[in-house]
């Protein structure tokens, strides 16, 4: 699947100018009042854009300072003017301010029935809970279904943001954030952190992938086990270990080719002894691994700093186990 | 009489700077002007460090991918910029620099009512910079401007520094805005009514009385954050039972009438160039001062439309949007009032109108951009992309600093007694305004499109709108740079000006280029500002003279 692209929809030329030109493709089921009321803004202050410089340039030219030219006395105020121009443009703004207010309420009150899914945000990168248990780093929904995220930041304030729907909301630490929305194409959409989170606040972007019911069951169906492929037949170690690399965001900070991000790079790690910032040596083998996942800062290498998230309750000692195998093929 | 052979700065003749020889006595000065000399030196040091930093940013973004600096620097860059520019140049800019030096003299005064007060602000000003230079040193800052908790409470860079800095930096704007309020409550020339007051001078009180009123929130909740990182008092942090969001309100509570700062005192140059420059009467004075006023009141109770996607209430964003509507209304009011001033006058298209007109198209903008954000349903898809980081800039930098440029070009012949060569005054403009205007209108729809804020790197998709906004941003440092030698060079050979080059109505240009140390050399009487009847230009003394100017000879 290639993903929406966010610069070139098709233009509508009954709005040319208008959302066709200026906002990504739609893709919810709200998206749609929020252009419609994005159109009448955008017209509106298109239309005293233009009124104003037509005015200053028109003025400019008519009264510009040339010979024979005099400035002649006008009334210097005038009520029933002010009025004029202060009265009528403002019921738009209240159109504008009902309008956004009645679709505001709709983004924010989920659906009773909506497909439920438990985000957390944590620096740099998004984890996707399901019903089942099911834990992804790219967001999957089914087509024409409500979908609520209830939300939890492990660190610092997050924003999730999924432009081709027209939803945000922060990732807030302490509480639960809830949003929803119904996607009604499928296809895969950009899905970016929008709340600056620190070092990789750019790279935390990911993929919301909007199914067909068929799809997602089938997708559920190969996500629920990461050891066995669609056909049943089991993956090797290594292979899963690679998946957990990517989907629990550990290339965020440890890179595959040697380049020091926040974290130790992967390359030639296994086995290698790190000295720690407590003065320890330590060597990279299997209960290295399994106690820098669970539990992180309990030593941390030297040149670094204890920023990693604890993976404790979220991959098994088996997926540990997977991982170390992954580990030992970066050479 | 003034001569067409002497150029450059007149350091024969009495005045405010030949008062007194010496660095320490411009240090230990007392005197409104000279403090406004000191801080224009000052602010402009900051603009330029803002500005290369702005230049850093440009050039990382011109292109997807990392190439000048790491992701981390790119963070502390962007910070710098941001807290440099706000706290050090836009908030101080037109009223430390102009206000200081143009309102007791137009209002009649010898000074300003606390001088050492006045003073004491301006060293403020620069303990607060060495502050957030120190930070830049140590290890500079990277949570952006808005120092948003959590992550300012836990990031290693030094953040408490530069926090000590805009505390600091605070004390410096609310000195100002005391002074300004009691000089114009107890300074008036006798006979001066407060509607003889050049407008300038109403939206300097209405920027000082936000200055006075928020400005504390903000000093007390950076010395709580300051407070959360040093004892571990959970005030914010929820990992020790505070609230992030919280730390918003507070925040806001400040920053949001911060704006007002900003761009009133802009507004008030717009209202005296306008109306000097099209040699008529300004139209509506009293709505466009009371609308400042207006502006100043509503400016506190918008602080929560920051906040529409932070999870506040749903009720609390009703509020919110309803208020920050009705906000446009003073400020559409003062639009239109500029631009009925214009008609049937006499349009003189010098470079402080020009930067006036500028003032007024990119304010238009950006004041009509803001409908996007303060409608709730429409904010939630724009708010923290590139659609905001364009919509402040066409206030903060395209108004605001637009207005700066007009009140320096407007009274630089009148602090120094020098005129700048015009024609490259034009082609500044244009290159400034050209620039402006590519750097930013491209980020409108980059940000309508999802293009987030604070990224380092980017989707290739966005490429050609960065390269368009670099391109704008390199055209318009062109510009400022050649400003900046064109004013310098004035200094040196500009023409001498006569004391009223643009036959502006009110006080300051009824006394001498550059004025003497305790303004007039004999009381003034106050008379409409905006009154252009009686002044004639006068080729011999290429300056406006009339029945006003009785004591024409005694100024010479």
């Amino acid at each position: 699947m290639i993903t929406e692209s966010l610069t070139s929809g098709p233009i509508n030329p009954a709005t040319f100018l208008g959302q066709g030109v200026w906002m990504p493709p739609q893709a919810s089921t709200y998206a749609g009042s929020v252009d419609g009321l994005w159109n009448l803004i955008f017209w509106y202050s298109t239309f005293f854009t233009v009124l104003i410089m037509a005015l200053v340039i028109l003025f400019v030219v008519l009264y510009r300072k040339r010979p024979g030219h005099k400035e002649q006395k006008t009334a210097s105020h005038s009520l029933p003017l002010e009025l004029f121009w202060t009265i009528p443009p403002s019921l738009f703004l209240v159109v504008f301010f009902f309008w956004g207010l009645n679709t505001y309420l709709d983004m924010n009150t989920p659906p009773e029935d909506s497909y439920q899914i438990h985000v957390t945000a944590m620096k740099w990168n998004w984890n996707f809970t399901y019903p089942n248990g099911v834990i992804t780093d790219e967001l999957h929904v089914p087509v024409d279904t409500p979908v609520t995220l209830t939300m939890e930041s492990s660190d610092v304030i997050h924003s999730l943001f999924i432009p081709a729907f027209r939803a945000k909301m922060d990732v807030v630490p302490g509480r639960f954030q809830k949003m929803w929305f119904e996607a009604t194409k499928t296809g895969e959409y950009h899905l970016f952190c929008t709340e600056y989170c620190g070092t990789e606040h750019s790279s935390m972007t990911t993929l919301c992938v909007v199914h067909t019911d068929e799809d997602f069951e089938a997708w559920m169906e190969v996500a629920k086990d990461p050891y066995h492929d669609a056909e049943g037949e089991p993956i090797p170690m290594r292979d899963v270990g690679e998946l957990f690399y990517n989907r629990f965001g550990c290339a965020q900070c440890h890179s595959l080719d040697g380049s020091v991000l926040q974290g130790p790079s992967f390359q030639g790690l296994w086995g290698k002894e790190e000295r720690m910032t407590d003065g320890a040596t330590m060597t990279v083998d299997e209960n290295y691994v399994l106690q820098s996942i669970w539990e992180p800062n309990a030593h941390v290498v030297e040149g670094y700093q204890a920023v990693m998230p604890t993976f404790k309750g979220k991959m098994s000692q088996k997926d540990v186990t997977a991982m170390i195998e992954f580990m030992k093929t970066i050479e | 009489m003034a001569t067409t052979t002497a150029v450059g700065l007149d350091t024969s003749t009495r005045n405010y700077i030949t008062e007194s020889k010496g660095i320490k006595s411009w240090l230990l000065t007392v005197d409104h002007k000279r403090i406004a000399i000191m801080y224009l030196i000052s602010v402009l040091s900051a603009f330029l460090i803002g500005g290369i930093a702005a230049v850093l940013i440009r050039t990382e973004l011109a292109e997807p991918g990392m190439q000048l600096m790491t992701s981390d620097q790119y963070n502390q860059v962007f910070t710098l910029h941001g807290a440099v520019m706000v706290f050090m140049f836009i908030i101080p800019g037109i009223p430390a620099v102009f206000g200081n030096f143009a309102l007791p003299i137009m209002i009649g005064a010898k000074d300003v009512a606390f001088p050492k007060i006045n003073l004491l602000s301006w060293y403020f000003w620069l303990a607060g910079t060495l502050f957030a230079i120190a930070s830049l040193l140590i290890n500079s800052a990277d949570t952006g401007w808005t120092f948003y908790t959590p992550y300012s409470t836990e990031t290693e860079t030094a953040v408490s520094t530069i926090l000590f800095g805009a505390f600091l930096l605070g004390f410096s704007s609310i000195f100002t805005g005391l002074n300004f309020i009691v000089t114009i409550h107890k300074l008036r020339a006798p006979g001066m009514t407060w509607y003889q007051l050049p407008l300038f001078c109403w939206s300097l009180y209405a920027t000082s009385v936000i200055q006075i009123l928020a400005t504390p929130v903000l000093g007390i909740t950076l010395l709580l954050v300051m407070v959360e990182r040093f004892m571990g008092v959970g005030i914010f942090n929820p990992a020790l039972g505070g609230d992030p969001v919280l730390f918003q309100h507070f925040f806001w509570f400040y920053s949001h009438p911060a704006v007002y700062i900003m761009i009133l005192p802009g507004m008030g140059v717009a209202s005296e160039v306008i109306s000097i420059f099209s040699r008529k009467h300004i139209f509506g004075y009293k709505f466009i001062a009371w609308s400042s006023v207006a502006i100043a009141i509503l400016g506190f109770f918008v602080w929560g439309h920051h906040m529409f996607v932070s999870g506040q209430s749903k009720m609390a964003g009703l509020v919110f949007s309803a208020i920050t509507f009705s906000v446009a209304i003073p400020s559409a009011i003062k639009v239109f009032n500029w631009i009925s001033t214009m008609y049937k006058g006499n349009i003189h298209l010098e470079a402080p109108m020009l930067y006036g007109l500028a003032f007024i198209f990119l304010f238009t903008i950006g004041g009509l951009t803001g409908l996007f954000l303060s409608t709730l349903a429409t904010d939630v898809h724009l708010h923290d992309t590139y659609f905001i980081v364009a919509h402040f800039h066409y206030v903060m930098v395209g108004s605001m600093m637009m207005a700066f440029f007009a009140a320096m070009h407007h009274w630089w012949p009148k602090m120094f007694g020098v005129m700048y060569n015009k024609k490259l005054a034009m082609w500044a403009w244009g290159l400034v305004f050209f620039g402006f205007n590519l750097t930013f209108f491209p980020q409108f729809i980059m940000g309508a499109k999802g293009m987030p804020r604070r990224y380092a790197d980017y989707i290739d998709e966005f490429a050609n709108y960065h390269r368009l906004s670099t391109a704008g941003s390199y055209i318009l440092t062109v510009g400022i740079a050649m400003m900046a030698v064109y004013f310098y060079r004035s200094l040196k050979n500009g023409k001498r000006t006569s004391h009223n080059p643009w036959g502006g109505g009110s006080l300051e240009w009824r006394t001498s280029s550059p004025p003497p140390h305790f303004n007039f050399d004999e009381e003034p009487t106050p008379l409409d500002p905006y009154n252009f009847d009686d002044l004639v230009y006068s080729e011999e003394d290429e300056g406006y003279v009339g029945h006003r100017l009785a004591h024409e000879s005694e100024l010479h």
